[in-house]
């Protein structure tokens, strides 16, 4: 067989148009709610009003009479059965549990949270029959605030509990031997800032509504859900139902967006297996927006109570963080932890002798918090990057220069962190010498001084924020030292068939990010195959049986290296065989771009390509000393440790001290990811990362009103930008390769909102500072601004 | 029950539709067409938009009865019957103007209707006339570069007819609704 090849030097590196967009541009896109089964009924979900109720009387029955309604029922009709919604990382010993049903049996505690279900004909009979189950309910008192939730005499989400309080987590650098003792440390210090910042709270708002199928009728019972995370959902499914996990499949088909808000096991999921399985027949849920909105789970809201103490020439000397963080009102899948993943990044790119921790996570009668893009560490990067920069204004010196008196220097990585992490390598100076001019940055500040002068009442400020995460969760033995139930390896299969194409299996779960397009490249570069030639499975528990999914910039990371080690033992495996075809010994055969060669043989010799072997071993005539004729691999790689990107984002604005207008007049984002598989891909995920941390600094917050409703339950209300909010930014790379890494990447999808929330908060204060301003609650809306330049001591 | 005939994606189509059947709706469940998809409940964010006599709607705004006797083009019947993708689409693909996908029938629906009204939009133009769909992921730069790039190619082939109304194609294949992978 003669095979040209054709194959580009490298796949990996080049900016391949994506794989998936081609079903995505001409609508033919599989959503979970595009599924229809013979005989499928339909769904509604009758939720709280209240936020905090007893449940003193329902009664279904009534909804049985609308028409086209097949089954109706409360949580009081499967309290026995349905199960607790599990919380899976149990960060302390003495962490308060409450247990969470699907549908409430007894007592409702957050708006929006499911008491019965309509299973009807279609989805509009379904809703109208909503209307006739009677609900009484005896309002309790409800506690919204976290604060008021800890003090004396509060008004206890969950009274048989006794407090409010769920957990206190304590690190500390000197006990863990990591660093000093704060107090010691701080001993001397000549300047100690001391703020509150606050998180507020926001909602992931992915564009695609949640929605499930079950089918109870298949000899797996099928479930079809919009999440990120399949493979999890069916060991949780087996745990929680007692369902045998054999007899699960879990199907995440083309998901529409997740940003950790579907990384998660839903009530809906569960109430939807319930109802389908009482009826023996297939059934869907899909949620409205307003109910996404009121009841997926939210995001952030934290206070953050920090302490940063140095000497006046900017030394750093110890930092100190008190977190409070609200859980809602019951813990879901990832809830206690999502503030303690900022714990090791509280003290970000910066030398520290010493580092205390402290969080307490609060139940109020709010919807539970979980993951939403960068879980932790956003909230930590921007506490630490607000006080440098508040930090560097109390000593009157520019805030790149206070970094740079702190920052660990390129030569001294790998570093090791109070914190107790081990950074693997990173160039902070070039990342920042290049924002800065890409920015102009000594250009602004020069205008900035004048404007300042002539008393401009549009003010230009600059915010600076410099930071590193920390992608690719996780070490299996770390995720066990803490708590967490499960790992953080991942899965990659790779199936030759006989035709020289190549099939993919990773237990990774894309919804959005490109997959299918990075995975064929790498598979196309390892294996000498053509990128059209290689198709990506995912998403399948039955295809891609083995994985723990996407979440926390791990696929590419983690995902991406099982995927190397699985090519690699193809190539292995493929070996011997081409050895056989090209009659050598298997020592003397090499293998590169793409063609097994006997050594020493001219660099354009024919050799053998892997869809030789692939054919040599589908047809088995002739396999060489009894070789298992197949080159399928799977592996699964478990990392050592973390990498960790970082950059550096600087953001112009214009703020209108007469009206509190904000502009983003500038944006520079230098990013270092390490090494990059698809530019357009990594570029896509900084622009969408950074619009969503704009977002956070200017636009969104979810809020409750004093009886614990949620006055932003519409896109109305809750403010997602717009593509007439969202500047144009300049979006740059430094390249820093994981030197633990075979491809030397690092992971993107949450760097772009890690960074930029800090950075626009930071330069609407430095834009204000001369008004007095040294603090604006997110969002920065125009009220807030205005607000702040009227209170603040004009200097 | 009323009984309407709309002609969607160059297919013709009577039905008997309930008063309150939103448009969105009829299409999706009724028609089979889910390439149009819904994402909100309060007419914010477009991912429901077609073009109904030309020009873009909301269909979740507009009742299935409202359509009687109208054309409708979905995402689904923008590409030409060879396959040949609209500019739009082209130069979202070539652009990276999606992610997860979900508000691209909308965004690019949208953005058709836009490129008829103003061929040569700027930067501001674009970006205040997809002021009504919203994505989460993108942050949209690389939308208003893929719509940038459209008018470019549609107005180099101007001469040629808008493509965007297939009154004459044939049917294109239903949008497969599978079971299982
Ligand atoms: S679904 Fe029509 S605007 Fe959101
Ligand atoms: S591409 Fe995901 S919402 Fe726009």
């Amino acid at each position: 067989m003669t095979v040209v090849d054709e194959r580009p030097a490298a796949e990996v590196g080049a900016p391949r148009k994506r794989k998936e967009d081609a079903r995505l541009i001409t609508g033919r896109t599989m959503w979970t709610d595009n599924l229809t089964l013979p005989g499928m009924l339909h769904l509604a979900i009758l939720r709280s009003p209240m936020a905090h109720a007893r449940i003193t009387r329902i009664d279904t029955a009534p909804a049985l009479a609308a028409p086209g309604v097949v089954a109706a029922f409360s949580g009081r009709d499967v309290a026995e059965t349905q199960g607790s919604l599990p919380c899976a990382w149990v960060v302390t010993d003495d962490m308060v549990h409450p247990d969470h049903p699907p549908l409430a049996v007894d007592e409702v505690r957050h708006v929006g949270e499911p008491v019965a279900v309509v299973v009807a004909r279609d989805a509009a009979s379904a809703v109208d029959a909503l209307g006739a189950i009677d609900v009484e309910y005896e309002p309790l008192p409800v506690v919204l605030e976290m604060d008021e939730a800890l003090g004396e005499g509060a008004a206890l989400v969950h009274s048989d509990k006794g407090t409010n309080k769920s957990y206190t987590w304590i690190y500390d650098s000197a006990e863990a031997g990591h660093g000093q003792a704060y107090d010691a440390a701080t001993a001397e210090a000549e300047v100690v800032l001391r703020k509150r910042y606050v998180q507020q709270r926001l909602i992931p708002a992915f564009m695609e509504p949640r929605s499930v199928v079950v089918d109870p009728t298949a000899d797996q019972v099928t479930i079809w859900s919009s999440t990120q995370i399949p493979h999890v959902l069916r060991v949780l499914i087996a745990l929680v139902t007692g369902l045998p996990e054999h007899k699960i499949r879990v199907i995440a088909p083309d998901v529409g967006g997740g940003f950790g808000g579907k990384l998660q096991m839903t009530a809906e999921e569960l109430i939807t297996m319930m109802a389908a399985r009482r009826v023996g027949k297939p059934a869907k849920y899909t949620e409205t927006r307003s109910e996404s909105l009121l009841a997926a789970h939210h995001g952030r809201d934290m206070y953050q109570d920090v302490e940063l103490a140095a000497r006046r020439d900017g030394t750093l000397l110890g930092l100190r963080v008190r977190l409070t963080a609200n859980m809602g009102a019951y813990l879901a899948l990832l809830t206690p932890s999502v503030p303690l993943l900022g714990r090791y990044m509280y003290n970000g790119i910066y030398k520290l002798p010493a580092y205390r921790f402290e969080c307490t996570g609060v139940f109020t009668n709010t919807t539970p918090t979980d993951a939403y893009r960068g879980a932790g560490r956003p909230e930590a990067t921007y506490a630490i990057e607000r006080a440098m920069d508040d930090l560097a204004a109390e000593l009157g010196m520019d805030p790149i220069e206070l970094r740079r008196r702190n920052w660990i220097g390129h030569g001294e990585f790998p570093f090791h962190t109070v914190a107790g992490l081990t950074y693997d390598s990173g160039d902070y100076e070039a990342a920042t010498d290049k924002a800065m001019s890409l920015f102009g940055y000594d250009e602004l500040r020069r205008e900035q001084a004048a404007r300042r002068e002539s008393r401009d009442p549009v003010q230009l400020g600059i915010g600076v924020s410099t930071y590193t995460e920390m992608c690719g969760l996780a070490p299996s033995r770390w995720l066990g030292s803490l708590g967490y139930a499960a790992g953080g390896w991942e899965s990659a299969s790779v199936r030759m068939l006989p035709t020289g194409k190549v099939e993919v299996l990773t237990g990774t779960s894309p919804h959005g990010q490109g997959h299918e397009t990075a995975w064929s490249q790498i598979a196309a570069d390892q294996l000498g195959v053509a990128f059209e030639d290689v198709e990506v499975l995912h998403g399948d528990t039955r295809t891609a049986h083995k994985g723990l999914d996407t979440y926390g910039s791990r696929s590419l990371a983690v995902g991406g290296f099982a995927l190397v080690n699985a090519c690699q033992k193809v190539v292995d495996k493929a070996k011997p065989i081409a050895a056989h075809l090209l009659e050598c010994d298997v020592a003397d055969v090499e293998f590169s771009a793409g063609r097994f060669r006997v050594r020493g043989a001219p660099a354009d010799a024919e050799g053998k390509t892997m869809a030789d072997c692939a054919l040599a071993v589908f047809a088995a005539h002739d396999m060489p000393g009894g070789a298992e004729p197949t080159l399928d691999a799977e592996a699964v790689y478990d990392p050592t440790d973390f990498s960790f990107p970082h950059g550096t984002h600087l953001c112009a604005t214009e703020v209108d001290t007469e009206t509190g207008r904000v502009t983003v007049r500038s944006y520079v984002a230098v990013d270092d990811v390490g090494k990059v598989v698809n530019p357009l891909i990594v570029e896509g995920q900084v622009h969408g990362g950074v619009a969503q941390g704009i977002a956070q600094a200017l636009f969104e917050e979810a809020v409750y009103d004093a009886d614990g409703n949620l006055l932003t339950g519409t896109f109305v209300d809750y403010t997602p930008p717009s593509s007439a909010d969202l500047p144009d930014i300049v979006s740059d790379r430094t390249e820093t390769p994981a030197p633990d890494h075979p491809l030397g990447i690092k992971g993107v999808g949450e760097a772009g909102t890690i960074a930029s929330t800090p950075a626009v908060v930071n330069a609407i204060v430095d834009a204000l500072r001369p008004y007095g301003v040294d603090d604006i609650r997110m969002p920065c809306t125009p009220e807030r601004v205005w607000r702040a330049v009227q209170g603040g001591d004009r200097s | 029950m009323t009984r309407i005939s709309i002609t969607v994606d160059g297919v013709r189509y009577d039905d008997d539709v309930q008063p309150r059947t939103l448009l969105v709706h009829h299409l999706r469940e009724r028609l089979g067409k889910v390439g149009t998809v819904v994402g909100c409940d309060t007419s914010n964010c477009g991912s429901c938009t077609v073009l109904m006599g030309g020009e873009s709607v909301k269909s979740c705004t507009v009742l299935a009865v409202q359509a009687d006797g109208l054309e409708i083009t979905t995402v689904e019947g923008l590409a030409g019957s060879d396959g040949e993708l609209h500019p739009v689409q082209q130069a979202f693909h070539d652009r990276h103007a999606l992610q997860c996908g979900f508000c691209t029938p909308g965004m690019i629906m949208s953005a058709v209707d836009l490129l008829a009204e103003n061929p040569d939009p700027t930067d501001a133009e674009i970006r205040e006339g997809l002021e009504g769909n919203l994505c989460r992921c993108t942050g949209y730069q690389n939308i208003v570069r893929a719509v940038r790039d459209a008018a470019a190619t549609m107005r180099a082939g101007a001469s040629e007819p808008a493509p965007a109304a297939p009154e004459e194609a044939p049917a294109p294949a239903p949008a497969p609704v599978e079971v299982g992978s």
